[in-house]
């Protein structure tokens, strides 16, 4: 696996590869079990969890409708309490922010905080590029910069290696970046645990700056929220003196008083737990505690495309908790790199197209990478329509194709379509499935067909046409309708 | 009560059986079952693969040919899923106003075949006798977008001589997903397999469902394996009655899917 | 054109035919119904393999001894109240002077709490008096922490709520459920990362 997702070849391509990947499909069906029924059991404990995802996709609904009016409030209020606001137009941009910023306090490396926004502009990139060390401190993304791995999951970037390879990947490459892996390192969990925070320990002590992204913004108070579980999120955001955190537009809250559906609604959606271990709120600059010069890159990077799409704004409530990939029947076999983005699964599926385009081979296959089954439409706390919105961008792949060549699919769909205009073709074609079906007759199902029908018939059999069709019975035995 | 039947256009070419069943049921429960000739297709392979604009003049088709019933029946969870989410949908997409409002009307009186049985005949023994062990997989579009919920096992429960066995992982998607199965037939196989394996778990001699094309996929895994489970759509397990066992025709004429 | 002023107009745009969404109906800061939050709170705490002992007001000096156990260097906040403290225990007052580095040669700390919450076992620090600045209760590796019963509420509204007033005040707030923990190695929950691995709790009655 390279170090970028560019160039990615279209999803099937992909999936056939990773399909065939037997200890991922292994690690990603243990997980993505484990952590459904995680799920599972704290969300059944919440008698209003439908009010609260109710809530949730209102909230974030209200928001989105009058995001100039919040990130102008948000803008102010973290201006008052002593943060300085960027803004960013895309990627470049707010790398170009960030690493302007890290040179003006001298450093030479960084901490970071898990975030998806930095991951998505591809920041540590940047940063290496300025000669500047972005150290990865969630345990899941050490492991994937430890192995020069890409993300596959939201929340776990990781979850596509077992304890085994971790261990084997920590004994190999810690030494070379820092403290090293300890010796007799076993791959028990607990032991892997502790080799990461004694490799990090020093990192998060020496450090002058950190990266932080953010779960939520509040707009009246200008307070930011980092939801995380092992204590590095706390330790980035509270030990150097400089904190720089890029944050999307539409990670804006109204109130203090809608964290208190948020907060209900993502640990028990993400990990599966009642609340997350660590919850850090901060508003710019508190004097004598943590960081004292405090940045915040609002970054839209597509957002704006996406908002400007009536059902595409609904993609923009997610609150990348990731439930939709746990559930996923595609996500559980393919794994998240055949998305190629670190948004994987359902919510990528949309995400990506909506805020990337549908130009490259990879983002036009997204929308067809589903089997439409809405199981991600349950899990989703903040109610995202996903499967309506893939059949959306769907139709604006095909319409962006219509003009040129045909495909044979476009041919097929409209003879489809002119098939079943008129019930008297539909009749004639039934005519000539009936001829087929006498023809292969006693042949209970079809083995290999040519075409691009081998797709089908590559695994599964075929069903042979009978001789006669429902309607040919109903005129046989019921005489014609008149109602024809 | 007017009840129209709308095959499907799957079941009408490929799988009749489904729709004669599906008259039988009615039928000895007291409906009057027309069949309109005019019913086609409700385009729902097209709006799913991104052909709104062909699915259109269906869209329309559906309301013109069925507007005038009291009721739609269909044996299929996928097709009234599109008739009744989609359809107004795409009617407002290609800025059919007035359309929309008028399929959106018709839609609620468009019922998958255990909603009608249970829901509105208020039904759940159908007198139909099947001894046979059988598992019950629950489709995704009847599951997630109609929320039949239990009604197909209320029904399956009442069958005398069933032996019903409970499917592991029974509401996860069988990955056929209609032209999923196509584009992405490796992880539509992939996914298919696993349902397989649950399905021969059971030792179950019959697969039933609300949807044949799930069926053919599944059927078609199973068959591959010779794996020795036939699958079979509901309808067909509720219009079986002692006659048909004394007559020997049970599982009826048709061949395995 | 500046970013800001780019970005704003994008929005705009993109707003200009989008139906208003009306406020959400939703009833904040509603209470839970909750039998026993002492208790429940003490169970969902301890769901997090935290402990939690429950002592009167008059023995929290020596729940904080049996707490510390073998600890050898002890840091507290300035504002602590003294009573909880056992006489003679040697500790550090944080004076804002102590750096990380001297903060991890310090093996515990005992802080207040502002809110407890039952339902998910949750505690959040403000940072006030008697809780210190927050680096305090991160480095050090176990994490004394006694919570008030008066201070303890149902659910999440109502610790939000109650928090409203820190946050004007322009404090951080630190939400703890439990020591630090992954769950990144197969999704399997491990306990004691980067935080404190170690959080003994105690829940303080009013009574004696």
């Amino acid at each position: 696996m390279s170090g970028t997702f560019v160039g990615m070849p279209a999803f099937p391509d992909a999936a056939r590869e990773a399909l065939a990947d037997s200890q991922q499909r292994r690690n990603l069906h243990h997980a993505t079990h484990t952590i459904r029924d995680k799920r599972a059991r704290v969300v059944g404990e919440v008698g209003n969890w439908e009010e609260l995802r109710v809530a949730g996709a209102e909230i974030k609904d209200r928001v989105l409708t009058h995001l100039d009016t919040y990130l102008e409030q948000l803008e102010e209020s973290l201006t008052r309490a002593g943060a300085t606001v960027h803004w960013a137009r895309d990627a470049e941009e707010a790398n170009r922010i960030v690493v302007e910023l890290v040179r003006a306090t001298g450093a030479d490396e960084v901490v970071k905080v898990k975030s998806m926004a930095t991951q998505e502009i591809e920041l540590n990139d940047a940063l290496e590029a300025a000669g500047i060390d972005a150290w990865e401190t969630d345990l899941a993304e050490l492991i994937v910069q430890l192995g020069h791995d890409l993300p596959s999951h939201i929340l776990v970037p990781a979850i596509h290696r077992n304890r085994a390879e971790i261990r084997e990947i920590f004994l190999r490459e810690m030494g070379q970046v820092g403290t090293p892996a300890p010796d007799g390192l076993t791959s028990e969990p607990r032991e892997l645990a502790e080799a990461a925070r004694r490799h990090l320990r020093e990192k998060f002590l020496r450090s002058r700056v950190a990266i932080s992204g953010a779960n939520f913004a509040v707009a009246d108070s200008g307070t930011l929220v980092v939801v995380e579980s092992e204590g590095n999120g706390r330790m980035c955001l509270t030990l150097p003196e400089t904190l720089i955190s890029v944050v999307g537009i539409e990670k804006v809250v109204p109130t203090l008083a809608d964290l208190e559906v948020m907060l209900q609604l993502l640990p028990r959606s993400s990990t599966g737990e009642r609340m997350n271990p660590y919850t850090s709120m901060w508003t710019g600059v508190t004097p004598g505690d943590g960081p004292q010069d405090v940045h915040v890159v609002l970054l839209d990077n597509g957002r704006t495309e996406a908002l400007a799409d009536e059902l595409g704004r609904q993609a923009l409530r997610c609150i990348r908790c990731s439930a939709c990939l746990n559930v996923c029947p595609v996500y559980e076999r393919v794994g998240g790199h055949s998305y190629g983005s670190v948004y994987p699964g359902p919510i990528g599926a949309v995400l990506n197209p909506l805020i990337r385009g549908t130009s490259t081979p990879v983002d036009k296959s997204l929308p067809y990478a589903s089997s439409l089954c809405g199981a991600c439409f349950d899990a989703c706390p903040v109610r995202i329509q996903i499967p309506d919105l893939l059949v959306r961008l769907r139709t604006r792949v095909v319409d962006e194709k219509r003009g040129g060549i045909p495909s044979g699919e476009e041919i097929a769909m409209k003879g489809t379509a002119w098939m079943f205009a008129e019930a008297k073709r539909w009749e004639r074609a039934q005519k000539g499935s009936e001829l087929a079906g006498r023809a292969l007759r006693r042949r209970d199902g079809l083995g290999r067909l040519p075409g691009p029908l081998s797709a089908w018939t590559d695994a599964r059999d075929a069903p042979a046409p009978p001789e006669e069709t429902f309607r040919s019975w109903w005129r046989r035995e019921r005489g014609t309708d008149e109602r024809a | 009560m007017r009840v129209a039947l709308f095959a499907t256009c799957f079941n009408d070419a490929m799988w009749p059986e489904t729709p004669k069943a599906v008259v039988t049921v009615l039928e000895r429960l007291g409906c009057t079952v027309e069949f309109p000739l005019g019913q086609t297709c409700c385009g729902q392979m097209l709006t799913n693969t991104g052909y709104a604009r062909e699915a259109l003049p269906l869209v329309e088709r559906f309301a013109d040919v069925f507007e005038s019933y009291d009721a739609v029946v269909a044996p299929s969870g996928s097709c009234v899923g599109s008739v009744r989410h989609q359809h107004s949908g795409v009617a407002r997409d290609c800025g059919r106003t007035d359309l929309a409002e008028r399929v959106a009307t018709g839609a609620r009186k468009v019922y998958e075949l255990s909603e009608f049985l249970v829901d509105v005949l208020g039904v759940t023994d159908v007198g139909a006798r099947f001894p046979h062990r059988v598992t019950y997989h629950p489709t995704c579009h009847s599951l997630r977008m109609l929320r039949v919920g239990d009604k197909p096992l209320e029904l399956l429960r009442a069958v005398r001589g069933i032996d019903l066995v409970e499917l592991p992982g029974a509401e996860e998607c069988c990955g056929f997903g209609g032209t999923f199965a196509l584009k992405n037939a490796d992880t539509s196989v992939a996914m298919g397999s696993d349902k397989a394996r649950h399905v021969r778990e059971t030792e179950a001699e019959v697969l039933v469902a609300g949807d044949n094309s799930c069926l053919a996929h599944i059927g078609g895994l199973l068959r591959r394996q010779r794996a020795g489970v036939r699958v079979m759509h509901l309808a067909e397990v509720l219009a079986s009655t002692e006659a048909d066992f004394a007559r020997g025709q049970e599982l009826g004429a048709e061949a395995t899917r | 054109m500046s970013a800001r002023d780019e970005i704003l107009g994008r929005v705009r745009t993109a707003l200009q035919d989008a139906p208003d969404s009306p406020p959400p109906a939703w009833t904040y800061g509603a209470g839970a119904a909750v039998a026993d939050v002492p208790a429940l709170f003490a169970e969902r705490v301890e769901d997090y393999r935290a402990t939690v002992q429950r002592v009167g007001a008059g023995q929290v000096a020596d729940a904080v001894t049996e707490a510390l156990g073998s600890a050898g260097t002890v840091v507290v906040p300035d504002g602590l109240p003294s009573e909880w403290l056992p006489d003679g225990l040697e500790t550090v007052v944080d004076d804002g002077s102590l750096g990380a580095g001297d903060l991890d040669r310090i093996d515990a700390v005992v802080t207040g709490s502002a809110v407890g919450i039952a339902v998910t076992g949750t505690i959040v620090l403000d940072h006030g008096p008697g809780q210190g600045r927050r680096a305090l209760s991160l480095v050090p590796d176990l994490h004394v922490c006694v919570v008030r019963e008066a201070d303890l509420v149902a659910d999440v509204p109502e610790a939000v709520a109650r928090l409203q007033s820190s946050i004007d005040a322009g404090r951080p707030l630190t939400w703890i459920s439990g020591p630090s923990a992954t769950s990144d190695i197969e999704l399997q929950r491990v306990e004691g990362v980067h935080g404190p691995r170690t959080l003994r709790v105690l829940l303080v009655s009013e009574g004696p």
